[in-house]
């Protein structure tokens, strides 16, 4: 190679062969260290500048919305925990909710309140993660550290009304699956004062960096206009000046009495990004703190008399038909079914027997508690919604998450659609990026908290 | 405007290229022709007392299975709409022969149309006739056949792809 030409081509001034300049392509992941997610970006550079920009999505694809179509409507919880990992909470109680509207029932006072209470947890670890992962990206480790301490706080409450960290599977159509657990308020109100302290923490590091802001501000900007073009939601939508938020627009559960503010930013630049996502978060506390104070209930078990037994000996008294007084004798149950047992039940699932499994007292205590069992779960009977379809959208951490649910009358849900809230942004990354430097692709990447199970499914 | 009042609306506009309104839990949905899909589509999007800034989801469903519906046309493609201004929403639908699968884009109205169409066509082989690049979104181009189709059985495997060893 001569050296002109050599020289041309290592610069990326010159065509290669001494005549003009040319672009360079770069391609960026699937695997890349500073894509979390797999995601593919061709880029063309011109010098640092991107010029153009492709994203190629799919490498996480799962089969979602086909596996849904595969078996009952409470089958597809588990695949839904599996959508945006992050906050797997909010995902359960959409799709949940769309299956309750094409059924027609609502659901019990206190399960509203308690899936705004799980919801907003959700949101807050979802934002914190963005953030973090954002701020390792541009160096501040400390930041990501901070914040995933705040969200193993938050864990901890998932988990104790759960019973599993990500994969919860907690919502149910009519209800959820086990009820709040003693003390949760007291637990929850520490782990926010720790998630407080951090989030002060945070802003003291990030918020008047210089290093931080000059990545940030008016880096992978996207006008309002073309923000609603691209039918971006959520947080990027926010961040350019539009309080649309799917809790205020349309309030679903219980979320027209509580109190909260929509932050907003008018920039749609990434530090506009990050400002939002930071006062969500409080906004989100306040959420959970009203609720839990106005959550309806009160506490359970407390008059109850007589000894708990053993649900095995239990289950053994009901198979040899000896029921007589079994569905008066409190039990205690397995630790994986803590707050699911009758009273609480009732307390947190729709009294509808065609669609909300009995509790497992009833199931193994009562011939009518078995049959219901055996007419939601035996294959071919279940949950049977009537013919029709209906669309119903939350507010996802990362904007509007829709389910759109078509029943053909059957037990198994004829088409179940998941409308991502990060595939529009996404699809709307190559605006925000052509005509960065390439540097600024990681902070804009972040921003956008592309979660690859839900963008792809 | 409320939902009824939309479709009725619709109805009186666009007169017999409104093949079927109805009303679910709710939900209001228009079924148009394909011939006025994008005469509707702009129309929703420029009136301002409609004003649909947002197409918020943009999905297809395969009826060739559901009952009763076996001889009809085989798909139908689905529009979510909705107006920041005005809080309302609908859905639009056009229905396609499994022969004929193709349906005039919306790229041009709302961006975003780019990836939700290619992604139907990914998902249903349903094609949009006027889109830039119609390549499939989720699944590799090697890949054959169009899963989210009711005939397409979930096990079915496909040959590995990737580098020549």
């Amino acid at each position: 190679m001569a050296q002109t030409t050599q020289r041309e081509f290592m610069l990326g001034e010159g065509s290669g062969t001494g005549s003009g300049s040319q672009n360079l392509r770069v391609g960026v992941g699937p695997a890349h260290p500073a894509m979390h997610g797999i995601i593919r970006i061709t880029t063309e550079l011109d010098g640092e500048v991107i010029v153009k920009a492709d994203v190629e999505i799919g490498y996480l694809h799962r089969a979602f919305e086909k596996d849904c179509e595969e078996g009952g409507y409470n089958n597809a919880i588990p695949f839904t925990d599996r959508l945006n990992y992050v906050s797997p909470l909010i995902n359960n109680f959409g799709y949940c909710a769309a299956v309750e509207k094409l059924l027609g029932i609502g659901v019990t006072e206190r399960c509203k309140y308690i899936r705004v209470i799980m919801s907003e947890i959700s949101r807050i670890c979802d934002h914190l993660t963005c953030i973090g992962a954002s701020a390792m990206e541009l160096g501040a480790f400390t930041v990501f550290l901070y914040m995933i301490k705040a969200r193993e706080f938050l864990w901890e409450l998932v988990e104790d009304v759960t019973g599993a960290r990500l994969t919860i599977s907690y919502g149910r159509v009519g209800g959820v699956k086990a009820d709040l657990p003693d003390g949760f308020a007291e637990r929850t109100a520490k782990a926010f004062k720790e998630t407080r302290e951090v989030l002060d923490e945070v802003h003291r590091l990030l918020t008047g960096n210089r290093i931080f802001m000059d990545r940030m501000i008016g880096v992978g900007a996207l006008s309002r206009e073309e923000t609603i073009a691209y039918a971006i939601t959520g947080p990027l939508l926010r961040a350019a000046g539009v309080p649309y938020d799917v809790r205020r627009a349309q309030p679903y559960d219980v979320y027209d009495r509580l109190e909260f503010e929509i932050p907003t930013q008018k920039d749609g630049d990434n530090y506009s990004r990050y400002l939002v996502r930071m006062a969500e978060m409080e906004q989100s506390m306040r959420i959970v703190e009203q609720a839990l104070a106005m959550v309806p209930g009160g506490p359970i078990n407390v008059d109850f008399e007589g000894r708990p037994v053993d649900p095995a000996w239990y289950v053994d008294r009901g198979k040899q038909g000896k029921t007589e007084g079994l569905l008066l004798v409190p039990i205690t149950l397995s630790p994986n079914l803590l707050g699911s047992e009758r009273p609480a039940h009732e307390r947190i699932n729709a009294h509808d027997k065609r669609v909300v499994l009995p509790p497992k007292e009833t199931t193994y205590g009562s011939i009518e508690g078995l049959m219901n069992h055996f007419m939601l779960i035996m294959e071919g009977n279940g949950i049977r919604p009537p013919r029709g379809e209906a669309y119903v959208a939350v507010e996802g951490a990362n904007g509007e998450l829709g389910f759109y649910v078509v029943s053909d009358g059957t037990d198994r849900p004829y088409r179940v659609r998941c409308r991502p809230p990060c595939l529009p942004p996404m699809a709307a990354l190559h605006r925000m990026i052509e005509g960065e430097m390439v540097a600024d692709l990681i902070p804009t990447f972040g921003s956008v908290n592309m979660i690859g199970g839900e963008l792809d499914r | 405007m409320d939902g009824a009042a939309m479709l009725a609306e619709l109805r009186a506009r666009f007169g017999s290229d409104v093949v079927e309104t109805h009303e679910h839990r709710g939900d209001h949905t228009a079924v148009v022709t394909r011939e006025a899909l994008r005469r509707v589509l702009a129309w929703c999007r420029d009136e301002p007392s409609l004003a649909f800034e947002m197409l918020t989801d943009l999905t297809a469903v395969d009826y060739v299975k559901y009952p009763g519906r076996q001889d009809g046309p085989r798909f139908e493609v689905v529009y979510h709409l909705y107006s920041l201004t005005h809080n309302h929403r609908l859905r639009l639908k056009v229905r396609v022969d499994e022969d004929d699968a193709l349906v005039p884009t919306a790229v041009d109205l709302w961006p975003i149309a780019d990836w939700f169409e290619r992604e139907v066509w990914d998902m249903f082989g349903v094609r949009f006739a006027g889109h830039p690049d119609l390549r499939r979104l989720l699944m590799y181009e090697e890949f054959v056949g169009h899963p989210l189709r009711k005939d397409y059985p979930i096990d079915r495997r496909q040959p590995l792809i990737g580098p020549a060893s």
